[in-house]
């Protein structure tokens, strides 16, 4: 579904991705782990072209994003995106940030978009926030609608970035619990987390990143039992003792 | 004090408070386009729109305008070979000058929106435009609406300026009641007051905007 060739990325001279390349396919939960600074946030932006790659490819369902030819908005609609920080549009109601962009950007009627937006937030159960503000909520429930409002476009896959790194401890579960129910339900998805618990019960795969590189992948069960290189050993004593 | 002038001449004073008011309302209305403008030109990509942008508004800053001023009103007419009236060519100067001014201030207010808000518009499939126009100018606005108040009152003021081309607005027709009554003082103090009240009422009227538009985001 998603592939990367070779990518690499510079910020002012440094060098934050060497050359990463992967596949990501139909259906499976990617979660990238690794130190702050290994690049793994950057990988995941640049997966949407948030973060433009300096160098190397990424298609997603045979369109290469990276080309100039293709319409980067166009496949952005097929990639949800959640935050760290959230980014609910603070002006707005839950309602109407969840309905913008379908009615902006594929131009659904306004009917057809509270529709969907009322049964997303059924779902994460939060039908009683549909007119408050953002501010009105907790972090958790600020997580849940921003991943409501990327679900609302219909995605094929999920890109999440460290999206409990910003919440209280006690709204965690809350979040995970979302994203575990949509793993569930077969999205593919590419989570990048500081989260292990998360990584070994829903992940289908671990891609470990350090120094710009992916240093090691497998599943969940390799990977976190018997790592093999000696930075994710290093990595793993240290994050789960 | 003596005011008993005003009953002969109240109607230069209402005249001329027209005259102000029509320079003023369009003064800021053509303004605030194109500061809009000017703004989106500072924040381009494009190297050749950004100069053109930055250096207009750093010559319109950096010389008076009452310069500005002769320069259109002197300038214009003979650069284009057509004849404006004077009242226009008022509006222009006055337009020209404040878009510099409100363009620093709304590209300040675009670039104060976190840019994690422009992110998640475009994670979202929005094009830059529409993120622009549905995510970060709304936002943008309710935050330089102090600012921008600010200038449209300085701009009031400063439109008595006009007065020296002739233009018959508040500051011209006080000078021809001070004239024809040989009272230096007195008609000053009405023009000062007449000032006042349009400014101040302005002042008032964005108060109440700032107000509601800040509403929508009270937190509990």
């Amino acid at each position: 579904m998603i592939q990367a060739f070779d990518l690499k990325k510079q910020f002012n001279g440094l060098q934050v991705l060497k050359g990463i390349n992967t596949k990501i396919e139909q259906g499976e939960v990617v979660v990238v782990i690794g130190p702050s600074g290994s690049g793994k946030s950057t990988f995941l932006r640049c997966l949407n072209r948030l973060e433009e790659p300096t160098s190397g490819e990424i298609v997603f369902e045979g369109n290469s994003i990276t080309s100039k030819h293709n319409d980067v908005n166009r496949l952005r609609e097929k990639m949800g995106m959640v935050f760290q920080q959230f980014n609910l549009f603070p002006h707005m109601t839950v309602l109407e940030n969840i309905t913008l962009a379908p009615m902006k950007v594929k131009k659904l009627s306004k009917e057809k978009a509270e529709e969907i937006a009322n049964s997303l937030l059924k779902r994460i159960g939060l039908e009683d926030k549909t007119h408050a503000y953002p501010n009105q909520l907790s972090g958790g429930q600020k997580q849940r609608i921003a991943i409501a409002r990327a679900l609302a476009m219909s995605p094929d896959v999920m890109l999440f970035d460290e999206p409990t790194s910003a919440l209280d401890p006690e709204m965690v579960g809350e979040v995970l619990e979302v994203m575990k129910k949509l793993a569930a339900e077969g999205m593919t998805m590419v989570v990048v987390t500081h989260e292990m618990g998360f990584a070994k019960e829903v992940g289908s795969r671990v891609l470990f990143m350090d120094e710009g590189k992916i240093v090691e992948e497998g599943s969940p069960q390799e990977v976190f039992s018997s790592p093999k290189h000696p930075r994710t050993k290093d990595f793993l004593g240290k994050v789960l003792s | 004090m003596d005011f008993s002038f005003l009953q002969k001449y109240y109607g230069f004073f209402v005249d001329g408070t027209v005259i102000t008011l029509l320079l003023s309302f369009f003064g800021v209305a053509f303004g605030v386009l194109l500061g809009v403008v000017f703004a989106l030109m500072k924040l381009s990509k494009n190297k050749l729109i950004k100069g053109f942008s930055t250096a207009y508004i750093e010559l319109i800053r950096g010389t008076p305008l009452l310069v500005q001023l002769y320069i259109v009103y002197y300038g214009l007419p003979r650069l284009i070979q057509v004849d404006f009236e004077d009242l226009t060519l008022g509006i222009v100067a006055i337009s020209l000058n404040s878009a510099a001014y409100v363009a620093e201030i709304i590209r300040a207010g675009i670039l104060s929106i976190d840019k994690g808000q422009m992110e998640a518009a475009r994670s979202l499939g929005m094009s830059h435009k529409t993120a622009m126009t549905s995510i970060i100018i709304p936002q943008a606005f309710k935050n330089i609406l102090p600012a921008l108040g600010n200038e449209f009152i300085v701009l009031i003021k400063e439109s008595a300026i006009v007065s020296v081309i002739g233009i018959h607005d508040l500051m011209y027709n006080t000078d021809t009641v001070r004239g024809n009554t040989y009272k230096p003082f007195a008609p000053l103090v009405v023009a000062a007051g007449i000032y006042f009240a349009i400014t101040f009422t302005l002042s008032k009227l964005l108060g109440i905007l700032e107000r509601r538009l800040r509403a929508g985001d009270s937190s509990i």
